[in-house]
């Protein structure tokens, strides 16, 4: 068998990822991957996001459990460590509020009975970064959401999937992205 | 396939190379081995071909006052003899015993992997240090050409140094992780291998000596890239010394916090990565990080949003 490939971690924004709720898995094996299918056309198992460290709290009982939100211009990643995310653990709970950080995780969803589907992080690692890593994100994730938006326009390969469960209305997802880079212009 | 089609197979294997043999000739040395010496036909072509490379070297060896040396972009055929004039680029960890040295050699056209065979007991080749060898030959594996040194190759060190052209790649992206086997590390002192727990899989137990390195992911939010950096390249990339990195893990009794250390500035920045590709790795040879974004980057994502809507 071919090595296991790595999953690529996706570059999308807090708003975006807020209202994704299609996951899907590509076969029936109990151990294939699960994706998220988000509005633009993002197919994410892992993700990367850089924002700032807005709140941190152990809500652990008996071991550590943390939980905490980034925020980026559009909005706010939730974050959930447990015991398995041991290296994301000791990160956060040195890390000061607020603070410029990077997160590489995985994606979780939660389905409460009869309330909507909620998708969080669940960190694999956290590191505080600058100010200029944070403006690289925002720009390369604004690029990122542009380039999906542009693929479905022209037909690509999730395409039915993702008009037939969002709808084919793409523009929300552009003012976003037109939302967030705005941001980076310095003000004069 | 009988004897006179196998000749002739070879016969057209020869002709290719500029080498003029008989089909006839040929097949009467594989009768004879097969009928005489009671060979098994695979066995007696190896042996017919391998009598006839030989007579064909010293053939050009002998004959040749002037030698022509071949470009390594040139080098687009398999089982072909041929001469370079190289530079060696980079040195990896032989994976099996068999193998003397593995690396990548370079001239002005591009960069080549090589393999030089343990029992060709050739000279070893150093790092950075430009050769002339004669008699390598080509080989080619999932479409990537490679030469292969052995016993007939001759090295001849050149006073010159012998310029690389930049067949390297450049991507860039996000450091997402770096694989365990990255920061302080030790190697055997023989054979350059990684020591685990004090062993080396070739020499047993030996007394290791201090590396660094990081096997570290390279991820654009298209594609992941593995990339390894050297001990140079670390030290750059991280700003702690190989001198630093003992210490550390001295004062801690633990070699980890030396690769946890390097994860805490290195993770989740972008940089610019150039190097060469293997089938495995990009071999780092420089890299910055990215720069600032720039106001025309700004606007120039603004127009691209503003068309789409």
């Amino acid at each position: 068998m071919a090595l296991k490939q790595r999953e690529v971690a996706r570059r999308l924004y807090a708003k975006e990822l807020q209202e994704s709720t299609l996951f899907y898995k590509e076969h029936d094996d109990a151990y294939a991957p699960q994706y998220l299918l988000t509005p633009t056309g993002a197919k994410c198992n892992r993700v990367f996001v850089v924002g700032t460290l807005t709140e941190k709290e152990n809500v652990g009982v008996d071991a550590d459990y943390w939980r905490a939100r980034i925020a980026d211009p559009t909005g706010v990643f939730p974050i959930y460590a447990g015991q398995y995310q041991q290296q994301a653990v000791t990160q956060l709970s040195s890390i000061e509020v607020p603070s410029f950080v990077a997160v590489i995780g995985k994606l979780n969803v939660f389905h409460a009975d009869e309330g909507p589907v909620k998708v969080s992080i669940r960190p694999e690692f956290i590191n505080v970064v600058g100010a200029e890593t944070r403006n690289r994100w925002v720009l390369e994730t604004a690029e990122k959401t542009l380039e999906r938006i542009e693929i479905l326009k022209q037909g690509g390969e999730n395409v039915a999937k993702v008009h037939d469960y969002y709808g084919t209305d793409t523009s929300p997802y552009i003012a976003v992205v037109i939302e967030a880079v705005k941001t980076l212009v310095k003000e004069s | 396939m009988n004897l006179k089609e196998l000749a002739e197979q070879i016969r057209d294997r020869f002709s290719n190379q500029g080498v003029k043999i008989s089909a006839s000739e040929i097949e009467q040395r594989l009768h004879s081995l097969v009928d005489d010496f009671k060979v098994p036909t695979e066995e007696a072509s190896r042996s017919v071909v391998a009598y006839y490379s030989k007579l064909n070297l010293q053939q050009v060896s002998a004959s040749a006052t002037e030698v022509i040396y071949s470009k390594i972009k040139d080098i687009n055929t398999e089982d072909k003899w041929i001469n370079v004039r190289v530079r060696v680029v980079q040195l990896w960890e032989p994976n099996s015993p068999s193998i003397a040295q593995v690396g990548l050699l370079g001239d002005e056209t591009g960069t080549i992997k090589f393999t030089s065979w343990s029992n060709a007991k050739l000279p070893i080749l150093k790092d950075g240090k430009s050769y002339s060898i004669r008699n390598v030959v080509t080989k080619s594996w999932q479409g990537r050409f490679s030469i292969s040194l052995n016993k007939a190759s001759e090295i001849t060190p050149l006073d010159e140094e012998v310029a690389v052209g930049r067949a390297e790649e450049e991507i860039s992206g996000t450091i997402i992780d770096i694989q365990s086997g990255s920061g302080l590390i030790k190697r055997c002192p023989e054979c350059n291998r990684v020591v685990v727990k004090g062993h080396c899989a070739e020499h047993g137990t030996v007394t290791g000596l201090y590396d660094l390195r990081i096997k570290g992911v390279l991820d654009d939010g298209e594609v992941v890239t593995d990339v390894l950096f050297n001990r140079e390249l670390t030290e750059r990339l991280t700003g702690m010394t190989l001198a630093e990195a003992k210490e550390r893990a001295m004062e801690a009794l633990d070699q980890n916090v030396v690769a946890d250390a390097m994860k805490a500035v290195t993770i989740g920045r972008y940089y610019i990565v150039r190097g060469n590709k293997t089938p495995r790795w990009l071999l780092v040879t420089d890299f910055t990080e990215a720069p600032q974004i720039k106001d025309e980057d700004i606007s120039a994502v603004l127009a691209r949003a503003q068309e789409l809507l």
